[in-house]
């Protein structure tokens, strides 16, 4: 699904990403620790197409495709998805307008009829039902006064409604409370599938004891440091990053 | 056919030779205000950049076309834009046009200043400063027609499309409209006006505005101006506003190659309201100009300006806001906010707010931004796989919304954002 190999980016002139390498198969679900600042937004705004990085070297391919070579609207029509860890805010554009544009840019790219404005909302009902989410935050701008967890759950109705090849969750369950955590892991875990893969950034164990994961991996200062199991995080939550600095 | 003389002695020339032609020759009042407003724009001409309120846009282009007075067949038969009420005045190249209008049965007053004239004495430039706006003055000396509207007392008008065609001829041809409108006490009216032309037609559009709401009445004044690409408008409307009225306008600029929007409000009397909000919407080798005069002259009176501007290509926009609080208006509330949003490197935009405050007990602010659009938001977009044309389109609907949810009435407020959805789009669909 995902190959990065030896990717290396900098941000104004910073080297960022050092040399990762990751594939993240079909039907997997990879989870990314690592301390602050150690490079994980980067690299989901890097796999996403944000402008603003140099890819210095390295390549990444999606399904066998080179992903870096495509604009981000292209990534997301092929199946890509980044929940960002800071949902933007967008005074003034309507969510349900947003969310209807976004599905139905992707369903026109993927080839499939559009949805006109009645459908759409019978769509989005059930996902905003499975995510209870109430159906007042259709009608506000997108993000606008939306609470740090409405603006999480929001991110996650955006990936139900555009159904993802890969997801990626950069601190998505930041913020959440425990009954929130569940509803948000429910929505990935209902996503699972043999063609359905996502990289799971966080900073918390707890998150993954309802997304388990089938590989765990720490990145520090650029690099992939470590790569084990669900145990993995487990271990990280008693003893911190220390002991894999000594390791590694 | 004789060589036309431009600029400003072009036009006195065809005020004499016509001035024995024009409606109300034998009317002693009308030729003496057309008499006073010639004698007025002999002494100034076209305004000037060295003038204050003139001092971003250049009126010379429109000074060097040599304009003709419209020679228009009155029995074409013209598209006309989508209407948004049942009732309709209708103007083709500034003169009213009875077979395309529907103004029977009316709850009020609305007929062709032409045929109103004799009945205008007192209320035909009661509110017009010709003597200091030399557009004014141009308007007052050639006006041929124009709408005149009176809503009696407690009668809710609904809405009035008014609609103003410009043709395309040989020869750049400028028509004066003057429309008089009345809201009696209590009365409510909206109208929703659309000015448009073809896009080659060279003319120029100089209509003025009397307004008069008074204790308690509420007038909508929606304007779109979708004037033809080589088209000038050059308005002025002047509106006084009496106890507890409301006077809401909201001006869009989206057509014309050179347009100026200046209005000049008074709040006459204590907790009148007024909104002047407005979008501009620019393409390349387009200029704009909205200039504000608001005068707080009563107490307890309540002011929201917004203007929003949208510039892409080369492209000049103007906001000009002026509001002087007399030293009776106290605990005025005053807000005025403009900001620009730049597409292109080479579009610019002035800016010049004004406050003048004599009373001391007083709430005014006012602000201006300019900016580009957001690198954030347009990836956000993009990242959900919405094409970046589309992402930046749906960010300057965005941008102009916030003026457009400014307008109290959902009719006015429709027509805008129907007028606004989708201008980017067709940017796209003509470059
Ligand atoms: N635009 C930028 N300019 C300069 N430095 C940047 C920029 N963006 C990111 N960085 C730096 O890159 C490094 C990695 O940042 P990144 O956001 O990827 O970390 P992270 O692993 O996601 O951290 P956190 O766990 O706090 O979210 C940090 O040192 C950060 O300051
Ligand atoms: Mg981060």
């Amino acid at each position: 699904m995902l190959k990065i190999e030896g990717l290396t980016a900098e941000v104004e002139g910073k080297q960022i990403l050092k040399g990762i390498d990751l594939e993240v198969p079909a039907g997997e679900i990879h989870a990314i620790m690592g301390p602050n600042g150690s490079g994980k937004s980067t690299l989901s705004y890097v796999l996403s197409g944000r402008e603003g990085y140099e890819i210095t070297g390295g390549s990444v391919t999606f399904n066998g495709i080179d992903l870096l070579a495509m604009e981000p609207e292209e990534r997301a029509a092929a199946g890509l998805f980044l929940a960002f860890q800071y949902p933007v805010e967008l005074p003034g554009v309507g969510n349900a307008l947003f969310l209807r544009t976004a599905l139905n840019a992707v369903r026109k790219a993927r080839g499939e009829p559009e949805l006109d404005a009645m459908q759409f909302l019978k769509v989005a009902r059930d996902r905003l039902k499975a995510l209870h989410i109430s159906e007042d935050m259709l009608k506000r701008g997108v993000n606008v006064g939306f609470s740090g967890g409405e603006k999480k759950r929001n991110e996650v109705l955006q990936m139900a409604l555009l159904s993802p090849k890969l997801a990626i969750l950069d601190e998505t369950d930041s913020g959440l409370d425990i009954d929130a955590l569940k509803i948000v892991a429910d929505g990935v875990n209902a996503l699972r599938a043999p063609g359905f893969s996502s990289l799971v950034i966080t900073h918390y164990q707890r998150l993954l004891d309802y997304i388990v994961p089938d590989k765990v991996h720490v990145l520090m200062n650029g690099r992939i440091v470590q790569t084990g199991g669900p145990e993995l995080a487990k271990q990280l939550e008693e003893s911190g990053y220390a002991s894999v600095q000594a390791a590694a | 056919m004789t060589a036309l003389v431009t600029g400003a002695a072009g036009f006195l020339h065809r005020f004499e030779g016509l001035q024995q032609r024009l409606p109300g020759a034998r009317l002693p009042f009308v030729q003496a205000l057309r008499e006073q407003a010639a004698e007025a724009f002999r002494r100034q001409g076209f305004p000037t950049r060295r003038i204050e309120a003139w001092k971003y846009t250049d009126l010379r282009p429109v000074a060097e076309a040599g304009f003709d007075e419209a020679l228009t067949a009155m029995d074409d038969s013209p598209a006309l834009p989508p209407a948004h009420g049942a009732a309709r005045a209708v103007f083709v190249d500034g003169r009213f046009r009875a077979d395309l209008s529907m103004l029977d049965g009316l709850s009020y007053g609305a007929e062709s200043l032409a045929a109103a004239l004799e009945r205008q004495e007192g209320r035909l430039g009661a509110l017009a400063r010709p003597v200091e706006q030399p557009m004014a003055a141009l308007n007052t000396m050639l006006f041929e027609d124009g709408l005149v509207v009176t809503v009696p007392a407690g009668v809710a008008g609904g809405v009035l499309d008014l609609v103003s065609l410009g043709t395309a001829s040989e020869r750049p041809e400028a028509f004066h409209p003057r429309h008089l409108i009345r809201l009696e006490a209590g009365a409510s009216l909206t109208i929703i006006e659309t000015a448009t032309g073809p896009a080659e037609a060279r003319y120029l559009h100089n209509p003025v505005y009397e307004i008069e709401v008074a204790f308690g009445a509420v007038l909508t004044h929606a304007r779109l101006q979708q004037e033809g690409a080589r088209a000038f408008q050059l308005s002025t409307a002047y509106a006084r506003v009496e106890k507890g009225g409301t006077y809401d306008n909201f001006t869009l600029n989206a057509g014309g190659r050179l347009v100026r929007n200046e209005i000049h409000t008074v709040l006459a009397g204590p907790a009148a309201t007024c909104h002047m909000n407005g979008a501009q919407l620019l393409r390349d080798g387009q200029h704009a100009d909205t200039t504000t005069f608001l005068d707080h002259a009563a107490p307890d009176c309540a002011s929201r300006q917004t203007y929003k501007t949208v510039l892409s290509g080369r492209s000049r926009g103007v906001f000009q806001g002026k509001i002087h609080v007399h030293q009776v208006a106290q605990r005025t509330d005053g807000y005025q906010m403009n900001q620009a949003l730049l597409l292109s490197p080479e579009a610019e935009i002035d800016s010049k707010p004004q406050l003048e405050i004599y009373a001391d007990d007083v709430k005014c602010s006012h602000g201006a931004t300019v900016g580009a659009i957001d690198a954030e938001q347009l990836f956000y977009l993009r990242a959900r796989g919405i094409p970046e044309a589309r992402a930046r389109a749906m960010l300057v609907e965005a941008f102009l919304r916030e003026a457009i949810e400014g307008v109290q009435d959902e009719a006015a407020r429709e027509a805008l954002d129907a007028a606004v959805t989708g201008w980017w789009d067709r940017q796209g669909e003509a470059a």
